[in-house]
């Protein structure tokens, strides 16, 4: 196997006395899709959020393309990261957030071109020109002018599908995406990541309740429970045949919950 | 005591010229207000808290003195350790700190009603922090200050008569003048009163329509 694009290892994560992640490892191989499955409050949108660099991490290691995400060296020794070198190692990184988080007084067009101008200093015509490619690719060409109240929720997520593609990451990220949808609407989204999954490279990484949609989309599947992997394997495995009792009546209550399998 | 209206006339063009200074006193204190208030506001906010407690205390410091005092302080006692302003600078000076601190803490609000997601998505789209800031979260956090911005550019325009404490000639100052050489005070007094209230009443209705514009949250 190649070098893993991201490598965790026997990370820690506790807000105050609440311990979120407890000896984490594992590892991502580039152009691979995970999902990640577990209860609320097993870590797993914590887990996002740290390699997001949204959150800082309280102990292990975590390495991203090679490079270590929260350590630096300096003078020969592994010192804490500064926020330049968080900065630079967020190039890798995209995230697309369950509440959208939409620039609200930017229109669509400048939600997408933003950041690509701003951070890799690409001229506006052409980050323009790629927006509207991308726009078209989440089919929604014909929105480029409008503002983000004027969209509906799933509008909202696939304009911040295309944010998120502008800075063309590495690694992208989906932290429960079709939560805050209708149910109507989850499907449009669906649709784009699952073209997202079969015509890109891009490794990543998602976060959801959708087990159906968790099955087609991932090559392996990890469940979580109490910040730690307590199964994984390709979700074959792991949505027909689970080994662990806790896998097993977290998939029960889904399903009672009337999430679709 | 009879109204003069002579005598008036005489002390109108006096006193407009002293509304000039009034009016260039409030624009420059507005402005040093508003530029030191956002100051504060993002120094209170640092996670270093070696930044934002000082700041804090400073804040709170002037806030809980009256202008009066700092006005004194500021020209008449400066000058003690070298710092020597003219009078119009020192009430500048004087009400624009005085104000910031009022402003600090609308921005305070304004800010802080932007949500944490949309520092998230600056973030995740690998935005500076001051790159977030002008970008993205002050173009949110503005608009919906202005009304109450506005308000305190009203009130310290009607503060301005203080500074005629510190020798500043502004219209209070006209009047006074005017006043203490002729014992005359019933029409300078009453013109001043006149000349705020009508600024005053066209500033009233310019903050109503300042509060539709911008105010009550999204357009």
């Amino acid at each position: 196997m190649a070098e893993p694009i991201i490598r965790i290892d026997n990370l820690r994560k506790s807000f105050g006395t609440l311990t979120v992640i407890d000896g984490l490892s594992f590892d991502v191989a580039r152009g691979e899709k995970l999902a990640l499955i577990g209860p609320s409050g097993s870590g797993k949108t914590t887990i996002l959020r740290i390699l997001m660099t949204l959150e800082t991490i309280s102990g292990g290691r975590i390495e991203v393309a090679g490079e270590p995400l929260f350590h630096m060296a300096k003078n020969g020794a592994e010192v804490p990261a500064d926020e330049a070198h968080l900065h630079r190692m967020r190039r890798h990184i995209g995230m697309v957030f369950q509440h959208f988080n939409l620039f609200p007084h930017k229109s669509v067009l400048d939600n997408i071109t933003l950041a690509p101008i701003l951070t890799k200093g690409e001229r506006r015509a052409d980050a323009a020109a790629r927006a509207r490619e991308l726009l078209e690719m989440v089919g929604l060409a014909d929105k480029e002018k409008a503002m983000p109240a004027q969209l509906s929720g799933g509008q909202k997520q696939r304009v911040a599908i295309a944010r998120a593609l502008a800075l063309q990451p590495d690694i992208m990220l989906f932290d429960e995406v079709t939560s805050a949808l209708d149910p109507e609407l989850v499907d449009e989204v669906l649709q784009v990541m699952r073209r997202l999954a079969s015509e890109t490279d891009m490794t990543m990484l998602l976060v959801t309740h959708e087990m159906g949609f968790a099955s087609e989309f991932a090559d392996r599947v990890l469940f979580f429970d109490k910040g730690r992997i307590c199964e994984q394997g390709p979700p074959d495995k792991i949505f027909r045949n689970p080994e662990e009792e806790r896998t097993r009546t977290f998939l029960r209550k889904i399903i009672a919950a009337g999430h679709r399998v | 005591m009879e109204w003069d209206w002579e005598f008036a006339g005489r002390v109108l063009p006096l006193l407009l010229s002293g509304l000039r200074v009034t009016l260039i006193a409030t624009v420059l204190g507005a402005g040093v207000a508003a530029v030191l208030g956002l100051v504060f506001a993002i120094l209170r906010r640092s996670p270093n808290h070696w930044i934002s407690r000082p700041t804090g205390f400073v804040v709170e410091f002037i806030r809980g003195t009256p202008l009066l005092v700092q006005l004194y302080f500021i020209f008449y006692v400066l000058p003690e350790i070298g710092i020597r302003l003219s009078p119009l600078a020192a009430g500048v000076l004087g009400m624009g700190l005085h104000y910031a601190t009022y402003a600090s803490e609308v921005y305070r609000g304004g800010i802080e009603a932007v949500s944490r997601g949309q520092w998230e998505a600056a973030k995740a789209t690998n935005l500076t922090t001051r790159q977030a800031w002008v970008h993205v979260i002050l173009p949110q956090a503005l608009p919906p200050m202005i009304p109450a911005m506005a308000n305190y550019l009203l009130a310290m325009f009607k503060e301005t008569p203080l500074l005629s404490a510190i020798t500043v000639i502004e219209m209070m100052g006209q009047a006074r003048s005017v006043a203490n050489s002729t014992y005359r005070y019933i029409e300078p007094m009453t013109l001043v009163g006149v000349i705020f209230l009508v600024i005053s009443i066209m500033s009233v209705f310019g903050l109503r329509w300042l509060e539709r514009r911008f105010g009550g949250g999204h357009r």
